[in-house]
């Protein structure tokens, strides 16, 4: 039996109404994503990636075509979609556990299963000792490693994420960065992931779909041929560096033109 | 507990003063005396209505019309404010009759409330609740409609229904704002039962001010108001206190 991609996006555009005039943001996209793959989308702001997110997370629906999840039309959210925000999206009147058991308490799960649930994904995230906190309690990155740790306790297919690491400091981005690499390789989900960083882009991704600026469509994509273990100063890595940034360079100028 | 120290004194002091300068007023005569009650006649007063029972009565009679006006107003303006900022056509009709009938003063249908619920309970009750349910139902509206929609999308994305949204996601968000709401309608409802008692009313502490004022005793005047604004601050401490039990968990954020 073949296997069909995980996540299929067929011509799918997205148009909006400002002040009465329909502005297209996302023109006829088509890209497959295989199961376990991570794929980045990268592009200017405002080139319509987040909107291409929304629409496969089924918060939006496409002025036209279709995105199919395992062969089946995507017509709302759903948990086998899992969401990471950039605003982290915690539930504030919850602790830290009671925002990673969320997905689990909606399925009815018990509550003995549920303690091994958080457990295992607090650790996965090293927040295990922030169990009994709420998030005004925590610094944005520990915000983060909450949202991931929630998304992954609901144990969706997939999950997309927007621009997950956009607020956080250099820093904190990098740390990140690393962890989300190291649970990719432990958890194996099929990811879609939203940004503008070339270097984050690179570093997490098997490939990366560079979109063009207004209205979005794809320009290019790179699949990323290097060992899942990544460093971020090999000649290869920074080769693929410089040569996204040459298109997504061109993507921009046409911006300010 | 250096709060209630400065509270305390700041009391004390205002108490003193009024002392002092009825006791000056009492020589000098910037005003006629007899229209200044001191502390000391403001106290006998009190005192001789504690001894004979009326001051309890004329308290609890107001105090059920509140509880009974402003109660039935919360649960309607919780359950209508929801019902009305979740379904967007219903908004649609609710909001212009609200705007138009929301800046009328209150007061201005007080004799209507008399001639349809007569000079009984039902007419305070009413009156409280008619002025209340308004504010409140619109704070409560607000605060449902100001929920973070990124809350809502996470909360979807994780498997929750229309009904999980409602129970798990918009209820505990618009939490604090419905607190507020009910601080808001518990304040109007203190400000209005006097003005309903002024007019027919056999027993509350309006009623009690407004016979201070035909048998001509100023004294119980000032203390009906000062009761009024011991229950008033009585039950703003009581809501404070619910509501730090309520938040207190993300009381750092």
């Amino acid at each position: 039996m073949m296997a069909g991609p995980k996540i299929q996006i067929q011509g799918v555009a997205r148009s909006f109404d400002v002040s009465g005039r329909s502005m297209p943001a996302l023109a006829e996209v088509d890209l497959d994503v295989a199961e376990r793959e991570f794929v980045c989308l990268l592009g200017p702001s405002g080139c319509g990636k987040s909107t291409l997110l929304n629409i496969v997370a089924g918060f939006l629906a496409p002025s036209s075509g279709t995105v199919r999840v395992d062969g089946h039309a995507v017509n709302g959210p759903a948990p086998e979609r899992g969401v990471v925000f950039q605003e982290y999206a915690l539930f504030p009147w919850l602790t830290v556990t009671g925002n990673v058991e969320f997905g689990p308490t909606l399925r009815g799960r018990p509550a003995a299963e549920r303690r091994q649930t958080v457990a295992r994904y607090l650790d996965l995230v090293g927040l295990r000792a922030h169990a009994e906190k709420y998030p005004a309690q925590l610094s944005g990155g520990m915000k983060q490693r909450v949202a991931i740790a929630r998304a992954l306790a609901n144990d969706p297919a997939i999950i997309l994420m927007d621009e997950p690491f956009g607020a956080l400091d250099a820093q904190t981005r990098e740390t990140l960065q690393d962890e989300l690499s190291r649970i990719q390789r432990v958890e194996h989900k099929t990811i879609l992931f939203v940004t503008h960083s070339i270097r984050e882009a690179v570093y997490l991704a098997d490939r990366v779909v560079v979109m063009t600026s207004v209205p979005g469509r794809i320009k290019q994509i790179f699949p990323i041929k290097l060992p899942e273990v990544r460093d971020r100063f090999a000649p290869e890595f920074t080769q693929y560096e410089s040569d996204i940034t040459r298109v997504v360079k061109e993507e921009v100028a046409k911006v300010h033109e | 507990m250096k709060t209630v120290a400065t509270r305390t004194a700041a009391l004390v002091a205002a108490l003193l003063a009024w002392a002092a300068f009825t006791a000056v007023n009492a020589r000098v005569g910037f005003v006629n005396p007899v229209l200044l009650p001191t502390p000391a006649e403001v106290g006998r007063v009190t005192l001789d209505l504690l001894r004979s029972g009326e001051l309890a009565r004329h308290f609890f009679t107001s105090l059920v019309r509140i509880a009974e006006g402003f109660g039935l107003a919360a649960l309607a303006a919780l359950g209508l404010g929801l019902l009305v900022s979740l379904c967007v056509p219903l908004r649609l009709m609710v909001e212009p009759v609200i705007e138009f009938v929301r800046p009328i003063p209150p007061l201005a249908f007080l004799p209507m409330f008399l001639v349809w619920f007569g000079l009984g309970e039902a007419s305070k009750v009413a009156f409280i609740g008619y002025t209340t349910f308004f504010p409140m139902f619109i704070a409560v509206a607000a605060s449902v409609l100001r929920v973070d929609v990124v809350l809502l999308r996470a909360a979807a994305s994780l498997g929750a229904s229309r009904a999980d949204l409602v129970r798990r996601v918009i209820l505990p968000a618009a939490l604090p704002g419905i607190i507020v709401a009910l601080r808001l309608g518990i304040g109007l409802a203190l400000f209005v039962i006097v003005g309903a008692e002024f007019m027919g009313a056999d027993a509350g502490l309006g009623n009690l001010i407004m016979e201070g004022r035909v048998f001509f005793n100023p004294a119980q005047i000032v203390m009906g108001a000062l009761v009024l604004g011991l229950l008033g601050s009585l039950i703003n401490t009581l809501l404070l206190a619910a509501e730090r039990r309520l938040l207190g968990a993300r009381a750092a954020s």
